[in-house]
């Protein structure tokens, strides 16, 4: 259904093309652009006019000139979705790029979803263990939930996100997580690493995989999220299956809205982001959940990189308003040669209360958890103290805590990266490592815990 | 002109029409699918409209059709337990109607035009009536009495009234002058009600909450902000208030907030009972869900939506409260709109107009005579999410001007799991001069001393705590020491509050009185044991005194607190003698 071909460019500008005069277009239509040596080249309509049409050209604007021909497909941007969408790899614009054929499409999904109406959602509750201490423990991961990693360059959040992806599992079920693999400008070297990573483990089968390179066009980065939550959805809400939706990296969608902003001189925000970039970011994060009468459900893992690694920076700040929380990756943990190096102290669940205790985990799972982050948090705050008076200064209960807080790092954080403990395990280890604080001092344990998990009182 | 133009631009919510006579803030309808908007801007022939739905595929040259109305809502019975999207469309019906899902062009009505309500007159034939009277009684829920108005533009003497069952949209009530009164009204929601008077508020909201009623006690009728970083608990504070203050309606706005969040609000609330009159919570609740990915347009107006249900059940002489979480959603929907409108911005973008919109808004709340010459409040308590935390931005700063009462949660307490993380140091109420009369009179004749004690107490603490971390606690002579003890027993016993708890949730203001005595009972009775030789470790750890703190978790406590204040006191002074 395509229509008239015009030649009516005025003028070209960064991502954007402006053009007069056309038969009325739709908002949001695609656009396919003839170039004078016959390539072609895809876009999407920004603002449209009865005079004026903007154009936002997914891959970059070189080459464009005057003469280039414009088609404006009838249509707003859909992609082809089936289940045969399931162990394949597309590019960020929804094309094929392992070689093979295109995709049959059972349904074309409209790729800017629709908000899920807040009363026909279902509350998250299932446990997800995930096999890391930290997250299983402190910042509990739940079926339906929405939780970035916050990093920052140089940290090892790539290898923190595939091993929960390959560890992933609902405690006593055998259903499945696929994995659905958003790439937006991350490096070759990157991508190469999560795809051979899932190749091995032969999760690729059971994965679909959208790449944007950072070669590839920056403009493209802002369908290609679209387009992988778009199929998650499709095999979520109509296929029953439990996505796990990973896409990396948050900072450089951000950029590329940035980008788009600047060239049609949008008044910025802070740090020059677009003040719509709040909603822009809720649009995707909000496509995790389960609905009512579905199956299915998505669960998001969002990594992005803290420029700078400041958590106040727009992308981590907007990020944590609309997120169900967040995990912290922190430097220093890394550079004591910690893996995986999760801050639990910034880091957070808010669904974590609705899917922890007797039912799920285990009864004593929240006041372990508290009491843990608690003598953590507090043998930190003393190494400071340390620093300027002395270890001789403290008392015994704040040298025990002291101690403790090496040794939460060093047994409780470090685990290897094929490491798959368990919830039951994970517990036992706290509790293993709390024994080295006397009872006394362990103030936000219940008494009725202390006495059927306590080391001393189990043997 | 006619009430009929056609689209000439669309860029995302912002659509031009031409060719269209409309006024500023008139109700279009956009587009083949009848999307509704709103005019916002007029230039020459061009009006500017913001959409309420998605504009995807839409185009030029398809028609807009003015409806001549100003956005409003419908008020009548049927408001309360109801759960709506920004534009009063209930959610529970776009959910028959669209799926799951929420895609456009759906109209639902406010509540069901179809239900008989049982109307009972409160007025006869031949009495003058004006605009804002009450003319009858429905009883709305188990709790409620929903009564039955003038509508403020109205007034004449009463030619006939009926009593009996009747649906909403039937005449109840006829005028000399021929005008007719049905059960509902609609009222434009970006104009304020209208009311007799404005009083100065005198009656404190009791929220069950120790820090807020104790230290920074918030007026019936006045207004609060909430500021905070992302994971401080703002909203478990905001849904907290809304369970437990002793509000009779409580209108609850999540605006551009989460998804998941606000089905766990939804999903809780109605199996939550009112700790004041003992029935379900929801008979007194009016629910606004515009979560963030909801159409930004509809989440601008969710909060007069809001306020305008407010200010209805107000002008039939309730004390209203409500919640909105988070207003910055609100103010961004603002600065995304007026970015789009290519208007001047203002500080980091947000419209030039942000700081008088959100002081209008605030201005809404207040304690009146009403029309119908009671006594009714809207109480507001506005949620602020400063970007890192910081809050030193425009929408903090456009409310702090205007509110006068801060409750500045605290990242920091909230990483040391002190709950509410409301930061004692820097909040602050103006309301403790209006309100001492109404504590002296109704809890006790020296409770603003105590309050005064007890906030001094914390005061000093920070001074201390600023030496302790140079040279250790041990180094403070130990009077000091005590002072520390005692504003630790303040903050652990006192100002935390466990808000998921059965019973410390909700802390009765008698109650806070009392464990505020018990501290300074403590207090004075570790500094005589102690001027007669006791040592402070043995007064600290008299079992007595922890059970005291144990017990706030217990049901029952405000019986038991006095007997186990005096244990204590004698423990303490026991204490003495061992040396």
């Amino acid at each position: 259904m395509t229509g008239k071909e015009y030649r009516t460019i005025t003028d070209v500008k960064g991502p954007l093309v402006f053009l007069n005069k056309t038969e009325p277009v739709a908002f949001g239509e695609i656009v396919s652009l003839r170039l004078a040596d016959g390539s072609i080249k895809n876009g999407q309509v920004l603002d449209t006019s009865d005079d004026l049409v903007i154009v936002q050209v997914f891959e970059g604007t070189a080459k464009i000139d005057r003469t280039a021909g414009v088609t404006f497909m009838g249509d707003v941007f859909k992609l082809p979705v089936s289940t045969d969408l399931v162990g394949r790899i597309l590019d960020g614009a929804g094309r094929p790029r392992d070689g093979g054929p295109d995709i049959v499409a059972e349904e074309n999904a409209d790729i800017i979803g629709a908000a899920i109406n807040p009363f026909s959602r279902q509350s998250p509750h299932d446990f997800i263990q995930t096999g890391i201490s930290a997250i299983d423990c402190c910042t509990t991961l739940v079926r339906g939930q929405k939780l970035p990693i916050f990093s920052a360059s140089g940290l090892p959040h790539n290898d923190i996100a595939l091993q929960i992806a390959r560890q992933a599992k609902l405690p006593g079920s055998d259903e499945q997580f696929i994995v659905v693999f958003c790439a937006m400008g991350i490096t070759a070297e990157e991508y190469n690493f999560f795809r051979s990573d899932l190749e091995r483990t032969g999760a690729l089968e059971n994965a679909v995989l959208f790449v944007n390179l950072a070669d590839d066009p920056a403009v493209e980065r802002i369908i290609t999220p679209r387009l992988a939550l778009t199929a998650a959805e499709y095999l979520a809400f109509e296929h029953d299956y439990h996505v796990l939706v990973i896409y990396t990296d948050m900072t450089n969608y951000c950029d590329a809205l940035r980008q788009i902003g600047a060239a049609r001189e949008e008044v910025p925000g802070r740090r020059g982001y677009p003040g719509y970039m709040y909603t822009d970011l809720a649009m995707l994060y909000e496509r995790a959940g389960i609905v009512k009468g579905k199956k299915g459900s998505i669960t998001q893992f969002p990594i992005l990189t803290m420029p700078g690694d400041d958590i106040t920076h727009p992308i981590p700040d907007l990020s944590g308003y609309i997120t169900e929380g967040q995990i912290v990756i922190s430097r220093e943990l890394h550079q004591q040669g910690i893996y995986p190096p999760i801050n639990v102290l910034p880091s957070l669940s808010r669904l974590m209360g609705s899917c922890i205790g007797a039912k799920t985990t285990r009864e004593d799972h929240k006041s372990v958890s508290d009491q843990m982050y608690a003598a953590y948090a507090q043998g930190r705050e003393l190494r400071g103290l340390v620093a300027i008076v002395g270890e001789d200064a403290l008392n015994e209960r704040d040298k025990q805590l002291l101690d403790f807080s090496g040794v939460f790092e060093d047994r409780f954080l470090r685990q290897s990266r094929d490491e798959d403990r368990s919830i039951e395990d994970t517990l036992n280890l706290c509790w293993e490592l709390m024994a080295s604080i006397d009872t006394k001092y362990l103030v936000r344990l219940d008494q009725d815990w202390i006495d059927k998990y306590h080391p001393e009182n189990r043997s | 002109m006619s009430n009929e133009g056609v689209i000439y631009r669309i860029s995302g919510p912002v659509v031009t029409a031409t060719g269209m006579s409309a006024g500023m803030y008139d109700v279009v309808r956009v587009g083949n699918e009848g999307l509704m908007g709103e005019v916002i801007e007029l230039h020459g022939d061009k009006a500017v409209i913001q959409v309420y739905e998605d504009t995807s595929g839409m185009r030029p040259g398809e028609p807009v059709i003015n409806t001549g109305e100003t956005l409003s809502v419908s008020l009548g019975p049927g408001l309360l337990t109801q759960i709506y999207d920004g534009i009063q469309r209930p959610l529970p019906t776009l959910e028959e109607v669209m799926g799951v899902f929420i895609t456009r062009g759906v109209d639902a009505d406010a509540f069901d035009l179809e239900k008989k309500w049982t109307f009972e007159p409160v007025v006869e034939k031949g009495a003058a009536v004006e605009g804002g009277q009450v003319i009858g009684h429905v009883q709305e829920t188990e709790t409620i009495v929903h009564k039955i108005m003038v509508p403020p533009t109205m007034s004449g003497v009463i030619k006939s009234i009926k009593s009996g069952d009747f649906n909403v949209t039937e005449t109840v009530c006829v005028l000399e002058d021929g005008g007719e009164i049905q059960m509902m009204q609609k009222w434009p929601v970006r104009t304020p009600r209208p009311y007799r008077q404005k009083y100065a508020p005198d009656t404190p909201l009791v929220t069950g909450m120790r820090i807020l009623d104790f230290l920074f006690p918030l007026a019936k009728g006045g207004a609060a902000g909430i500021p905070g970083p992302f994971g401080s608990g703002k909203t478990v504070t905001q849904q907290s208030l809304a369970k437990y203050s002793d509000a009779q309606i409580v209108v609850y706005i999540g605006c551009g907030e989460r998804g998941n969040e606000m089905t766990e609000v939804l999903d809780e609330f109605p199996h939550l009972i009112d700790p004041n009159t003992g029935k379900p919570l929801m008979n007194r609740t009016v629910m606004i869900a515009n979560t963030s990915n909801m159409p930004v347009a509809a989440r601008e107006a969710s909060v007069y939506t809001g306020i305008t249900i407010a200010e209805y059940f107000r002008d039939m002489g309730y004390d209203v409260a409500l919640m909105a979480d988070s207003t910055s959603r609100w103010a961004e929907a603002m600065r995304e709109i007026s970015s789009r409108l290519e208007e001047m911005p203002g500080e980091e973008g947000y419209p030039a107009y942000l700081s008088s919109r959100i002081a209008e808004f605030y201005e809404r709340a207040g304690r009146v005579e009403t029309k119908n010459g009671d006594d009714g409040s809207v109480t507001v308590i506005g949620a602020v999410s400063p970007p890192g935390g910081d809050i030193s931005e425009p929408v903090s700063q456009g409310t702090l001007r205007i509110v006068k009462v801060f409750w500045g949660l605290d990242a920091g307490l909230a990483r040391q799991r002190h709950f509410p993380a409301i930061n004692w140091l820097n909040s602050y109420s103006l309301y403790p001069q209006s309100l001492n009369q109404w504590f002296r009179d109704n809890i006790a004749q020296d409770f603003p001393e105590v309050r005064t004690q007890i906030s001094g107490l914390l005061q000093v603490e920070s001074e201390l705590q600023e030496i302790v971390q140079l040279v250790g606690s041990d180094a403070l002579p130990v009077d000091q020491q005590l002072t520390l003890e005692v504003a630790r027993m303040i903050r652990e016993y006192f100002l935390q509050q466990n808000g998921f708890h059965e019973v410390d949730a909700f802390c009765d203001i008698n109650l806070q009185y009392s464990m505020s005595k018990a501290i300074l009972s403590f207090q004075d009775a570790a500094k005589n044991a102690m001027a007669a030789g006791a040592q402070l470790n043995d007064v600290v750890n008299v079992p007595a005194r922890t059970a005291l703190m144990r017990g706030r978790f217990e049901k029952g406590y405000v019986d038991t607190i006095e007997s186990m204040v005096k244990d204590m006191v004698d423990e303490i002074a026991a204490t003495v003698e061992e040396n």
